[in-house]
């Protein structure tokens, strides 16, 4: 009979049995424990709701022999509620967290104040555009050499470093760096620790990212179109900005953004070999270590435009697979 | 005449090396090498130069040097400091009190950092494995248009800041002011206030959250490339389902799951912001512990040591997926 209904109903049918078995039985186990149980106590029956929410979907699942939505139900539900619960809490007017004090903006108010945050985060573009920059570049050559030029003298040891800064620990990269710039300092007297050796730490660690989207993308190509070009007699350098390049931008595009995210969220590498420079994690760690209210409206205004940036590239993403549609359409006709 | 053929032989290369130079495929291999090379190969040689040397003096960076050349004398002495090494690996003074093993370890906190640095990062890492494969099993059974989003959807929290996914789950542990008490009290459902942060159980919910994305990833690729038929035959055949998933699916999207596994053990085995801002003071994993060597101390010959020997534990592990990631380069 369950499985005659549609979903809607049947899941209602099981959410209102479940609902009424809960508050029963936490009527039952309070007089068994000799508390006092009213009927008029809305907390009872809030648990009962969720508890009854949680059992319903897991049984109806298992009824429609689908257990996708629940895993995923769960799964994002993970990732997403600490997402949420910062937003909520940057609009609270107590200044600590878990105390509602009503709503208010004033966290807003006085970050736009905040001289230490605005020179941090001015600092922190600067650094990751400069890296994302530079990995990129040297990202891409490293990809051709990777995917184009497969064996050549030394090429094991090349692969190596060139996937080995995606899992190295940060402490370890950032003391061997750290140590490296002291070494080469104590010999020429230069350089100082600051926005350059910043630079090229992010650099050296973007770039394994880096030639992780490109490699991807230039092994997918044609490599016919760029051997026509060559017959037809264009140079290599012609052939690589006027066929190959257009034909990988998009990835570089997206390995400059990952670059640029992976470089403004870098706390460890940066603290090794910041010197008195201050980025927005620096400033941020101080925030969260010594209990700062401004934090709440910081970490939200964070999250506001990952969730922006995030939105753009879904609608990118959809006009993309659209135009993909179209073309097997016309294709086809 | 000999010398003429080796002559030739000689020219014919200075004119090959110049002609490789004039197309530029060595300046395409050589810039990304060198910087590579200088930047983080030859930090490593730099860490284990400096494992061993001797700090004296009050200021910082006064260090012994390794190779010292006497002038008068004309003689080189090599002078390598084993101390650090040797503060890693000993033992304090026994009483007769000490029965197992345990008790051994427990007398060095160096060792028992790496052993609960490992113990850590591999439970983390069979966590994540077992959210991540049906979860990307799930993924890969919605369509095609919805895939894109979902997977659109795992990728985004990862862009927010790392510290700032952090300090959520500061504010929802938090032992009387977290979300998670409050709720829980206030609902009846607890009546003191159960302590998660700054205990083992808030390193594990940390390091699962922030590194589940890239074990997600990789085995959601794998699972993506299966064919289909081949389960469909399975089935056919009279394997049951589960027998199916251990015997086909399982075997087929093995790199997969070892890749993500390895994105995920390696670089949690020396996590160092986790255990500080969610495991509070008695977490004792390495990578906090070479950071108070390093910050409190400013010992940089201790905490070199501890990092040579970090990387001579995960020097393997690094390896292999430096393997995987080539095969999966080959196959395509």
């Amino acid at each position: 009979m369950l499985m005659r209904l549609n979903s809607l109903s049947r899941f209602a049918l099981l959410f209102v049995g479940l609902f009424f078995c809960l508050v029963c039985i936490q009527g039952i186990v309070n007089i068994l424990i000799q508390q006092s149980f009213s009927f008029f106590d809305l907390r009872n029956y809030i648990v009962a709701i969720l508890i009854g929410l949680f059992i319903t979907l897991i049984i109806d699942a298992i009824l429609r022999k689908t257990a996708t939505q629940i895993i995923l139900l769960i799964v994002f539900s993970f990732l997403y509620i600490p997402m949420v619960v910062l937003i909520v809490y940057s609009f609270n007017a107590s200044s600590s967290v878990g105390v509602w004090g009503g709503f208010s903006i004033k966290w807003y108010g006085s970050l736009i104040h905040n001289k230490e945050l605005l020179t941090a985060v001015s600092y922190s573009l600067l650094i990751g555009v400069v890296s994302a920059t530079g990995a990129v570049i040297l990202g891409t050559l490293a990809s051709f050499v990777l995917v184009r030029f497969k064996r050549f003298k030394g090429s094991k040891v090349f692969s190596f470093i060139a996937s080995a800064p995606l899992v190295m620990p940060d402490v370890i990269t950032g003391l061997a760096l750290l140590l490296l710039f002291a070494s080469i300092r104590s010999i020429f007297g230069w350089p100082n620790t600051g926005i350059l050796t910043i630079c090229i730490a992010h650099i050296t660690f973007c770039t394994a990212y880096v030639i992780v989207v490109v490699s991807g993308r230039l092994r997918e190509l044609d490599q016919s179109i760029e051997e026509a070009a060559q017959d037809l007699g264009a140079a290599p350098l012609k052939v690589f900005f006027i066929i190959t390049l257009p034909m990988i931008l998009p990835s570089l595009v997206s390995g400059w953004l990952l670059a640029f995210t992976l470089s403004l969220d870098d706390y460890v590498i940066s603290n090794f070999v910041r010197g008195d420079i201050q980025t927005l994690p620096i400033v941020v760690w101080g925030y969260i270590k010594y209990i700062n209210p401004d934090m709440n409206a910081l970490a939200s205004i964070i999250i506001l435009i990952v969730a922006i940036i995030g939105f753009i590239a879904w609608l990118l993403m959809r006009r993309a697979e659209e135009r993909k549609l179209r073309e097997m359409r016309m294709a086809n006709h | 005449m000999s010398i003429n053929v080796k002559k030739r032989a000689f020219l014919m290369r200075i004119k090959a090396l110049k002609q490789a130079f004039s197309t530029g495929k060595n300046y395409v291999i050589g810039i990304p090498y060198a910087w590579m090379l200088v930047f983080f190969l030859l930090p490593f040689l730099v860490i284990l130069k400096y494992s061993f040397v001797e700090r004296f003096g009050r200021r910082l960076g006064e260090f012994t040097n390794i190779i010292n050349f006497d002038s008068d004398k004309l003689i080189f002495t090599l002078n390598f400091h084993l101390g650090n090494y040797n503060k890693l690996i000993s033992f304090s003074e026994f009483s007769d009190s000490v029965t197992s093993l345990w008790d051994v370890i427990n007398s060095n906190l160096y060792w028992l950092s790496y052993i609960e640095s490992l113990k850590i990062a591999m439970i983390a890492t069979i966590i994540c494995l077992l959210v991540a494969y049906p979860f990307a099993w799930a993924v890969s059974r919605c369509q095609n248009a919805t895939r894109n989003l979902l997977l659109l959807l795992i990728v985004l929290p990862s862009w927010t800041a790392f510290l700032i996914r952090i300090y959520a789950w500061q504010s929802i542990l938090n032992n009387n002011t977290g979300l998670l008490n409050q709720s829980l009290i206030w609902l009846g459902v607890i009546d003191s206030p159960l302590t998660i942060l700054n205990t083992e159980i808030a390193v594990y919910i940390g390091i699962v959250y922030c590194y589940l994305p890239f074990a997600i990833l990789p085995i959601y690729a794998s699972i993506s490339k299966i064919d289909n038929t081949l389960v469909e035959a399975s089935l056919d055949l009279g394997c049951k389902p589960l027998k199916t998933f251990f015997k086909v699916i399982l075997p087929l999207t093995k790199s997969g799951v070892i890749a993500g596994g390895m994105l995920v053990f390696i670089p949690s085995l020396g996590e160092y912001v986790i255990p500080e801002l969610l495991g509070g003071s008695n977490s004792l994993m390495i990578g906090k512990r070479l950071m108070d060597v390093f910050n409190s101390r400013a010992n940089w010959p201790m905490a070199s040591a501890l990092a040579v020997v970090m990387l001579i534990i995960l020097i393997m592990p690094i390896l292999y997926f430096n393997k995987l990631q080539n095969k999966a380069g080959d196959n395509k």
